[in-house]
C-alpha cells in the first residue's frame, strides 16, 4: 500500500456536493485579450503578507515588467508594471475587494500605449534556491485565488517530497478561467509542473483535471504523447464534486490521506499548485517574464456576453464587463469568485489582481430565491456534506453563544470556507459567515495573548535587571567604603584624586 | 499499650518525614491561582489598579486584598473572566481607575525630544530605545499603551494613537431566533 504514489488510486472526501456547474456559459466564445484601460490600479498587497516597499514615485515612468514594490523575505510579494506608462499617483484610498468594502494603496499607472517592455531575462541557475528567489522576484503568488505566495510555499528542505500536483479540478460553478488556460496553454503548464518539482526535489508530477473537462485532457494528453517531459507526469481525472478543488480535498482524492488539521501537504510528501500558477512559473523560468497578467471569467445571468479574458493587473472590473458586453440589467450582486465560496463586491471600480479569478454578476431573479433565516433544527444536512469532517451545527450553535474557545475545541480554524453547509441548511442559516467571524475572532485572540505573552516576558526581565543593577551598586558602594576605612588605602586614594584634579585645569 | 503507642506514634513520624519531604520536593513553583489570574489580565503593567503591575494586582486579588474590578485596560470583560475564574459574581469595572480604551501605542516626537531617559525609566517593558541625550523612540510592537512614559516627559513630546485594529469579518445580523 505504501508503495503506491499519489494518482495511482483514486479515492474520496467526505461530504461535498454536486452541483450545476454553468461553466459552458463563459466557455462558448475564446478567450480574448482585454484592451489597456486608460488608467491601471495596481493594490500593493495582492497576496497573502505584508507589501513590499514602494520602488517608483509619482510623475516616474515605467517598463513594461519593471517592479514596482521589492520585497525583504518570502512573505512579501512584488507587483509589476503591466505596460509601459506613467505613474501617476500611488492613491491610498482606491477599492479593492479584500477586506470586503475596503480601500487601501494601489500605484495608478497611465499605460502610454506603446507597450515598451523591460529586458526579461531567463533563468539560467537551475539551483532551488535561485529559482525560489527568482520566482518571488516576479510575484509569483498561488494564482488559484488564495495568492499564497509561490516562494513561501517551495522554500525549505523537503527530504520526504515526492509529488507536485498541478490542481486544475475547478470545482465551482460558473467559473471556468482554469479550463481555458488548460485548452490554451497545456504545454506551459507541463513545463511549470516539471520545473515545480525539480525545485522541490519531486520525483514526478500529477495533473488533476475534472472529469468533465475533455477536450482539455485530450490535450494534455496529446502533448505528453508528443513531447515527454524530462519527469513522469500523470494525468488524472477526478469526479466533480465541489469541493474537489479545495487543496486539501484534491490531495486526500490522490492520495487517500488526509492532510493533518495543523500539518502541511509536505506531511504527506506532496505539494499542491494551481495551473495557472504552473504556467506563471513557466513563463517566469523560461521567459523571464514577471507576474503581470492572468485570466479572468466574467460572468453569470448579469453579463451580456459572458467569457473569458486574459486582462493585465489593475484593469478596473468595469473595463472588463464593458468588454463583455456589459450588463444585461440592473445586478443585485457582483460576486469576486464564484457563488459558494465568493465575496461580494461594494464597487466595479476594483481592480483585477493576482487572485481575481471570477467575476460573477447576479441579478434580482437568482437572489430572490434566497429565504429568511429561521432556527436550526439539527437535522444534520450540514453534517453530511462537510468536507472537512466538521459539526457545522455544533460550532454554530457555540459562536451565537460566543463560546469561541468550545468552537475551537471542535475544530473551527480546520474549516475551508466551502459553503457546503449553507447551501443545503434548510434553515437558510449563513453558516460560512458565523464561520469566518469566529474564525477572525480566534486569530485577534491569539494576537493579543501573544502580545500579552510579549509584554509579561519583557516586564519580568526588567524587573529582574532592577534587582540585579541594585544588588550591583550597593556591591560598589560598600566595596568604596571598606576601601576609604583603611587610612593607608584612603590616603593614596585621596592623593590620587587630588593628582586627577591638578591634571585636569593645568591646560 | 505502650507498643501500640510506640508503634502509632513511630508510624506518624515516618508519615510526617515522608509528608514534609514530598511537600518539598514537589512544590508548586508558584501559587496556581495567582498564575490563573495573571493569565487573564491583559499584561500593560500600567499600575492603573493601585498595584506596580499585573502580577501584584493578581497576587493582591488571590490574597482577597484587591477587587476583581480595578483593571480599566481589560474592561468588563476581564472583570467577568474573573468573576467566573474565582465563582464570584460579575461587578461593574471601577471606572473611576479609568476608562476602557481601544488598544493604544506611545509615539515620541523625535523634533521635541532632548533625549532625557526619564520615559525610559518609567517604561515597565522596556520598549522604549534611547541614550542619555540622544533622540528616543518607542518599540511599538512592545509597547502596551500603558501612559506612564508620559507623565515624566519633561517636554511633553509623547502621544498615544490608537493602536491599528486588525479588520475582522463582522458578525452576520442574526434575525430573532426563537430556539426552543
Amino acid at each position: 500500500m505504501s508503495e503506491l504514489l499519489p494518482g495511482d488510486q483514486l479515492h474520496s472526501f467526505p461530504g461535498g456536493l454536486k452541483l450545476r456547474h454553468h461553466k459552458q456559459v463563459s466557455c462558448q466564445q475564446p478567450m480574448a485579450r482585454s484592451s489597456l484601460p486608460d488608467h491601471l490600479y495596481l493594490p500593493l498587497v495582492q497576496h497573502q503578507g505584508p507589501p513590499g516597499k514602494l520602488l517608483v514615485s509619482p510623475g516616474e515612468s515605467v517598463l513594461k515588467g519593471q517592479p514596482l514594490t521589492t520585497a525583504e523575505d518570502d512573505s512579501q510579494v512584488p507587483i509589476h508594471a503591466p505596460t509601459s506608462g506613467t505613474i501617476l499617483a500611488v492613491d491610498q484610498l482606491h477599492p479593492v475587494s479584500w477586506p470586503p468594502g475596503s480601500r487601501a494603496a494601489c500605484v495608478v499607472l497611465a499605460p502610454d500605449g506603446d507597450d515598451r517592455q523591460a529586458s526579461f531575462e531567463p533563468l539560467a541557475d537551475t539551483r532551488p534556491d535561485a529559482v525560489v528567489d527568482h520566482l518571488n522576484r516576479l510575484g509569483l503568488a498561488g494564482l488559484g485565488g488564495a495568492v499564497f505566495p509561490t516562494a513561501a510555499k517551495l522554500r525549505g528542505d523537503w527530504p520526504g517530497l515526492h509529488t507536485v500536483i498541478i490542481n486544475g479540478a475547478e470545482c465551482e460553478p460558473w467559473i471556468s478561467c482554469d479550463e481555458m488556460l488548460m485548452r490554451e496553454r497545456t504545454e506551459a503548464i507541463i513545463s511549470g509542473g516539471v520545473i515545480l518539482a525539480r525545485t522541490v526535489g519531486a520525483s514526478q508530477v500529477v495533473i488533476a483535471l475534472e472529469d468533465r473537462m475533455g477536450t482539455v485532457e485530450a490535450k494534455f494528453a496529446r502533448c505528453l504523447r508528443e513531447q515527454p517531459p524530462a519527469l513522469p507526469v500523470k494525468l488524472r481525472q477526478v469526479t466533480t464534486i465541489y469541493p474537489e478543488g479545495g487543496e486539501r480535498q484534491l490531495i486526500q482524492v490522490l492520495t487517500g490521506r488526509e492532510v493533518p488539521h495543523q500539518g502541511l501537504p509536505q506531511d504527506l510528501g506532496v505539494v499542491c499548485h494551481n495551473v495557472a500558477t504552473a504556467a506563471a512559473v513557466h513563463d517566469a523560468v523560461i521567459e523571464g517574464k514577471p507576474l503581470i497578467e492572468r485570466v479572468v471569467t466574467v460572468t453569470g445571468p448579469g453579463i451580456a456576453q459572458p467569457r473569458n479574458f486574459i486582462a493585465a493587473l489593475g484593469t478596473p472590473i468595469a473595463h472588463l464587463v464593458a468588454q463583455a458586453g456589459g450588463y444585461t440589467g440592473p445586478i443585485t450582486r457582483l460576486v469576486l469568485g464564484g457563488p459558494m465560496s465568493g465575496l461580494a463586491l461594494a464597487s466595479d471600480e476594483i481592480p483585477v489582481a493576482k487572485g481575481t479569478i471570477c467575476i460573477l454578476a447576479l441579478t434580482e431573479d437568482v437572489l430572490s430565491r434566497r429565504q429568511s433565516e429561521m432556527p436550526c433544527i439539527n437535522c444534520g444536512e450540514c453534517v453530511r456534506v462537510c468536507p472537512a469532517s466538521l459539526l457545522p451545527q455544533q460550532i454554530f450553535r457555540h459562536l451565537a453563544a460566543d463560546n469561541l474557545a468550545a468552537a475551537e475545541r471542535l475544530n473551527l480554524s480546520a474549516c475551508i470556507e466551502c459553503g457546503c453547509c449553507a447551501q443545503v441548511c434548510p434553515s437558510h442559516i449563513p453558516l460560512v459567515e458565523h464561520y469566518r467571524h469566529g474564525k477572525h475572532q480566534l486569530i485577534v485572540r491569539q494576537l493579543d495573548q501573544r502580545r500579552a505573552a510579549l509584554a509579561r516576558r519583557r516586564h519580568e526581565a526588567r524587573e529582574q535587571r532592577l534587582v540585579r543593577e541594585r544588588a550591583e551598586r550597593q556591591a560598589r558602594r560598600a566595596e568604596r567604603k571598606k576601601r576609604l576605612s583603611e587610612p593607608e588605602q584612603a590616603r593614596d586614594e585621596i592623593q590620587a584624586a587630588l593628582e586627577r584634579a591638578r591634571r585636569k585645569q593645568k591646560p | 499499650m505502650t507498643a501500640a503507642v510506640l508503634s502509632l506514634g513511630l508510624l506518624a513520624l515516618v508519615i510526617a518525614a515522608g509528608l514534609a519531604w514530598a511537600g518539598r520536593r514537589f512544590k508548586p513553583d508558584d501559587d496556581p491561582i495567582v498564575e490563573q489570574i495573571d493569565q487573564l489580565l491583559p499584561q500593560t503593567q500600567c499600575a492603573q489598579c493601585g498595584y506596580p503591575g499585573c502580577r501584584p494586582y493578581a497576587q493582591a486579588i488571590a490574597s482577597g486584598e484587591a477587587e476583581i474590578n480595578q483593571c480599566p485596560p481589560g474592561g468588563q470583560s476581564t472583570v467577568d473572566a474573573l468573576a467566573g475564574l474565582l465563582n464570584v459574581d460579575p461587578i461593574p469595572l471601577d471606572t473611576d481607575r479609568g476608562e476602557p480604551g481601544s488598544p493604544s501605542v506611545a509615539i515620541i516626537d523625535e523634533d521635541r525630544c532632548i533625549g532625557c531617559t526619564l520615559c525610559i525609566q518609567a517604561c515597565p517593558v522596556d520598549a522604549i530605545l534611547g541614550a542619555s541625550r540622544y533622540m528616543h523612540t518607542v518599540i511599538s510592537d512592545e509597547c502596551t499603551g500603558c501612559e506612564l512614559c508620559i507623565a515624566p516627559c519633561p517636554v511633553d513630546c509623547i502621544s498615544l494613537v490608537e493602536r491599528p485594529v486588525r479588520w475582522t469579518w463582522p458578525r452576520p445580523i442574526q434575525q430573532a431566533m426563537t430556539d426552543r
